[in-house]
C-alpha cells in the first residue's frame, strides 16, 4: 500500500496540504501565474486540491512585456479551459503611472520593475496570500526561506524574522497590510517538477521543447531569442539554432539553451546528465552579484 | 524510491557545512556553474582552499560572520534514495531553528569535533533530537584527521556519548567516524581508519530503514477546507478536504467528528476525485460522511473505536523562541494544525537543565529554553500525547499580537509526563 507511495506523491500530497492551508486560512488569497512549467504544475495541484468546487483563488499574471507570445497564448487558453479567473496586470502600465524609469540598454530588463507592479496589484485586491512557484533548490537565498514567508506592507522579506516553521504546521496569521508568499513547491527540485509533469501528463507551452529559433551569442556563450524588445548591433553574433528553454521569463533576460529535446522524456534525460542547474544556465540577472537574489527578495520580490 | 528527510546539528566550527558541501560533492550533487562560484568565493579567502562550507552559508550576513543563521534546505539524490537536508545552525542563540528543523526528520547527524568530544551543545542538540522525537541519530565524530586518526580518541567519545543518550531514551545510534574537510567516510571509505569497519555515513543514509509511516497508528484526519461547489452540476456536493494524518480509513468505517462528538459514517473517500475504498496517511482527501451535521475547519475525524483525546487542561513540553520570556498568566493562541485555540498559561512545572537534563523549579521559560507547562484552552482540543502521534501532539504557540510563532509545543498525557525522564 504505502510501498507505493512514492516520492513524487509525497511532494504532492505536500504542495496539496499547504494548498488547502491557505485556502483554510487567508480571506483573499491569489495564485501568482507567469505561464511557467513551475506555476502551471501549481494550477495543477491547485485543481487536484479544490475540484470539483471552484479556485479559491484567482490566477494573477504580471506581464512585463517582454513575454514570449506562446506563453501568453497558453496562459489565457489555460484560464478559459479550467474556467478559472484570470487577473493581468502589465508592468508598463506601472511604469506610467509611478514615473518609472524602464529598463534600457541592449537587453532592457524588467525583471525588478516587475516588483511595482506586483505591490500595485496585491494593494489593489487587498490580497493577504500570493502562492509562487519558487523551489529551494534553485538558489542559495531560497534555500532559507519559508515555505509561508511573511512579507511587510513594502513586501520585504527579513531573513532573520522568519517564523520558524514546525512539522506541517503553517502560521499565516498576519497583521493588516502584511501578506504572506506561499511556496507549495519548495521542496522539489526541477527534476522533480519534469517528473512531475511527465506522471500527470501536464500541458506546457511549446517553447519549452526543441524548436529552431533566431538567437543572438551573447560574449558569455548564452543564447538570447532575437526578439522586439532587444537591441540588435552589427557587431553581434547573430545564430539559428535548435533551442528550448528552461525557464519563460522576460525574454530579454532568459536565455535558451542547446537542444534536440522534443519530449518530456528528452528533457529529463538531459537534466539527469546536465551539469548546470538551472538559474546558472539561463538567468543573466543572478550573475550581477553574489547576493543578488537575497537583494531582490528583500525588496520585495518573488 | 523514497526520502529520507535528516538534520544536522553541531557546535559552531564542528564543520556542519563543511560536511554537508561534502556529501553534495562527492555525491555529485553540485553543478558546474555553482562549483565555479565556489571557485571564485574560495580565492577570496585566505588559504585559497576551496571551501565547501560556501555551498552552504547562502546569506550575507553569513558570509560575513562565517556562522550559519538559518536553516537551509538542501537536496540530492543517489541511485537508492532522495534526501533532504535541513541544516541547523550551531550557534547558540538559534536552537529555534534546530527544533525546527528537527520536526520532520527522519533522522539526525549530530556532529562532535574529535578534538572537543562531547560538548554542552552536544546535550542541548540530543535533548532536541530526544523531545521531537526523531527515530533515528548518526553520531558523527568529524576531525578525525586532527586527532591522527585514532581508534581509541573515537570510541572514547562513543562510549561517553552512550552514556548521554541513555539519560534522554535516545535509542538507535549509529557511531561513524569521519573527517569531513579530507573525505573520509563521508562518502569515500577512508584509507587512514583500517580499524572501522562500518559503512561511510552516506551509504548508511542510503540503506537505513525509515520508520514506516504513520499508517499503522490509529487514523487521524483534520478538516482543512469544506469544498461546496453549489453549481447545477454538484448541487448537493459538501466534502470535507484534509489529509490523512496517520492510520487508514475504509469506506463504511464508523466514525466520530471531535471535539463535538457526533457519530457517523464514512460513505465516500475521494482521492484526486475518484473514489477509492481506503485511503492511508498522508494522502490529502476528501471525505464525506453520511449525515447532515456541523463540520468546520479544524474538526477532527477518528475512528469510533479509537479515539483521541479532547480536553481543555493540557501539559506540555514547550520550546520557548521568543526574545520575550513566558510567563504563567501569558495568553497566546496554540495553533494545532488546522485548528486554532486561545490558550493560557497555568502553570511552569519545570524548566529542563540542558546540560545536566534535570528539572529545575522556575517561574519563567526564556529563548531556548525547554520545560513542561500547564496550559488551559478557550476550547477543547484534539489530540494524542506526541510520544504516541507526532501527527496528532505537535503544536505552535502564537503571539496574540505580533502573529510570531514563539513556541514549539508537544503534548503529554500525565503518565508519560512523569516516565519522561526517569
Amino acid at each position: 500500500m504505502s510501498t507505493h507511495f512514492d516520492y513524487l506523491d509525497h511532494l504532492e500530497a505536500q504542495a496539496i496540504h499547504i494548498l488547502r492551508e491557505v485556502a483554510g486560512q487567508f480571506e483573499r488569497p491569489a495564485l501568482l501565474f507567469s505561464g511557467g512549467k513551475d506555476s502551471i504544475t501549481l494550477v495543477h495541484l491547485a485543481l487536484k486540491a479544490f475540484r470539483p468546487g471552484k479556485l479559491p483563488f484567482p490566477l494573477v499574471h504580471i506581464d512585463t512585456g517582454h513575454n514570449f507570445p506562446e506563453v501568453i497564448q497558453f496562459r489565457d487558453e489555460l484560464a478559459a479551459r479550467f474556467g478559472e479567473q484570470l487577473i493581468v496586470r502589465k508592468v508598463e502600465d506601472t511604469i506610467r503611472r509611478q514615473g518609472l524609469k524602464d529598463g534600457f540598454g541592449k537587453y532592457p530588463s524588467r525583471n525588478a520593475l516587475q516588483t511595482y507592479t506586483l505591490l500595485e496589484v496585491i494593494e489593489e485586491f487587498e490580497f493577504d496570500a500570493c502562492i509562487g512557484g519558487a523551489r529551494r533548490d534553485e538558489e542559495k537565498a531560497r534555500a532559507k526561506e519559508r515555505i509561508f514567508s511573511l512579507r511587510d506592507e513594502f513586501g520585504q522579506w527579513d531573513p532573520k524574522r522568519q517564523r520558524p516553521e514546525l512539522w506541517d504546521i503553517y502560521n499565516g496569521s498576519i497583521r493588516k497590510g502584511e501578506n504572506v508568499r506561499v511556496f507549495p513547491i519548495s521542496n522539489w527540485t526541477e527534476l522533480d517538477v519534469w517528473s512531475y509533469i511527465q506522471q500527470e501528463n501536464i500541458a506546457l507551452p511549446e517553447i519549452y521543447f526543441s524548436h529552431r529559433r533566431n538567437c543572438v551569442v551573447t560574449p558569455a556563450g548564452q543564447l538570447l531569442a532575437i526578439t522586439e524588445h532587444i537591441r540588435l548591433d552589427p557587431e553581434d553574433e547573430i545564430a539559428v539554432r535548435d533551442v528550448r528553454f528552461r525557464t519563460v521569463g522576460d525574454a530579454t533576460c532568459t536565455a535558451a539553451v542547446e537542444s534536440p529535446a522534443t519530449t518530456v522524456e528528452d528533457i529529463i534525460q538531459e537534466i539527469l546528465i546536465a551539469k548546470i542547474s538551472e538559474r546558472g544556465a539561463t538567468r543573466l540577472d543572478d550573475r550581477l552579484s553574489e547576493a543578488a537574489m537575497e537583494d531582490r527578495k528583500k525588496n520585495g520580490y518573488f | 524510491m523514497n526520502i529520507l528527510k535528516f538534520i544536522t546539528a553541531g557546535s559552531v566550527d564542528d564543520g556542519k557545512s563543511t560536511l554537508i558541501g561534502r556529501l553534495l560533492f562527492d555525491s555529485n550533487a553540485v553543478s558546474h556553474d555553482v562549483l565555479e562560484t565556489l571557485e571564485r568565493q574560495s580565492r577570496n579567502k585566505a588559504d585559497g582552499e576551496l571551501d565547501l562550507s560556501l555551498l552552504t552559508d547562502g546569506l550575507r550576513a553569513e558570509r560575513e560572520q562565517g556562522i550559519t543563521i538559518d536553516v537551509a534546505y538542501k537536496y540530492f539524490t543517489t541511485a537508492r534514495r532522495k534526501f533532504i537536508i535541513a541544516d541547523a545552525p550551531g550557534h547558540v542563540q538559534y536552537t529555534r531553528n534546530m527544533v525546527t528543523g528537527a520536526s520532520n526528520a527522519d533522522l539526525a547527524i549530530i556532529l562532535v569535533d574529535a578534538r572537543q568530544g562531547v560538548v554542552e551543545q552536544t546535550h542541548r542538540h540530543s535533548l532536541v533530537a530526544s523531545l521531537m522525537g526523531i527515530p533515528r541519530i548518526v553520531l558523527a565524530v568529524n576531525k578525525l584527521d586532527l586527532v591522527e586518526y585514532s581508534e581509541e580518541r573515537f570510541y572514547k567519545i562513543a562510549a561517553a556519548y552512550k552514556e548521554l543518550a541513555e539519560k534522554l531514551n535516545l535509542r538507535n545510534i549509529t557511531f561513524i567516524p569521519i573527517s569531513a574537510l579530507a573525505g573520509d567516510n563521508v562518502v569515500q571509505p577512508s584509507a587512514h581508519m583500517p580499524w572501522y569497519l562500518g559503512p561511510t555515513l552516506l551509504e548508511h543514509l542510503e540503506t537505513v530503514e525509515i520508520e514506516p509511516d504513520a499508517e499503522h497508528d490509529a487514523p487521524r484526519f483534520q478538516v482543512q477546507y469544506v469544498i461546496r461547489p453549489k453549481s447545477n452540476e454538484w448541487h448537493d456536493y459538501r466534502g470535507y478536504a484534509g489529509s490523512l494524518r496517520s492510520g487508514v480509513f475504509r469506506r463504511g468505517d464508523r466514525v466520530v467528528v471531535l471535539p463535538a462528538g457526533i457519530e457517523t459514517e464514512i460513505v465516500a473517500i475521494e482521492v484526486n476525485q475518484v473514489q477509492v475504498e481506503e485511503a492511508f496517511a498522508p494522502q490529502p482527501l476528501v471525505l464525506h460522511l453520511a449525515h447532515d451535521i456541523d463540520v468546520s475547519r479544524g474538526d477532527t475525524i477518528a475512528r469510533a473505536d479509537a479515539q483521541p483525546a479532547v480536553a481543555q487542561d493540557l501539559e506540555a513540553m514547550l520550546c520557548w523562541m521568543s526574545e520575550r520570556p513566558l510567563r504563567p498568566g501569558d495568553r497566546l493562541l496554540l495553533r494545532q494544525n488546522s485548528a486554532t485555540v486561545k490558550a493560557i498559561v497555568k502553570s511552569i512545572e519545570y524548566r529542563v537543565d540542558v546540560h545536566s537534563f534535570d528539572q529545575l523549579a522556575d517561574d519563567k521559560l526564556q529563548l531556548n529554553d525547554i520545560g513542561l507547562v500547564r496550559l488551559r484552552t478557550a476550547q477543547p482540543l484534539v489530540f494524542d500525547a506526541y510520544r504516541q502521534n507526532r501527527h496528532s501532539g505537535g503544536f505552535i504557540l502564537v503571539h496574540e499580537n505580533t502573529y510570531d510563532t514563539v513556541a514549539a509545543g508537544m503534548l503529554e498525557t500525565a503518565r508519560t509526563a512523569e516516565l519522561q525522564f526517569g
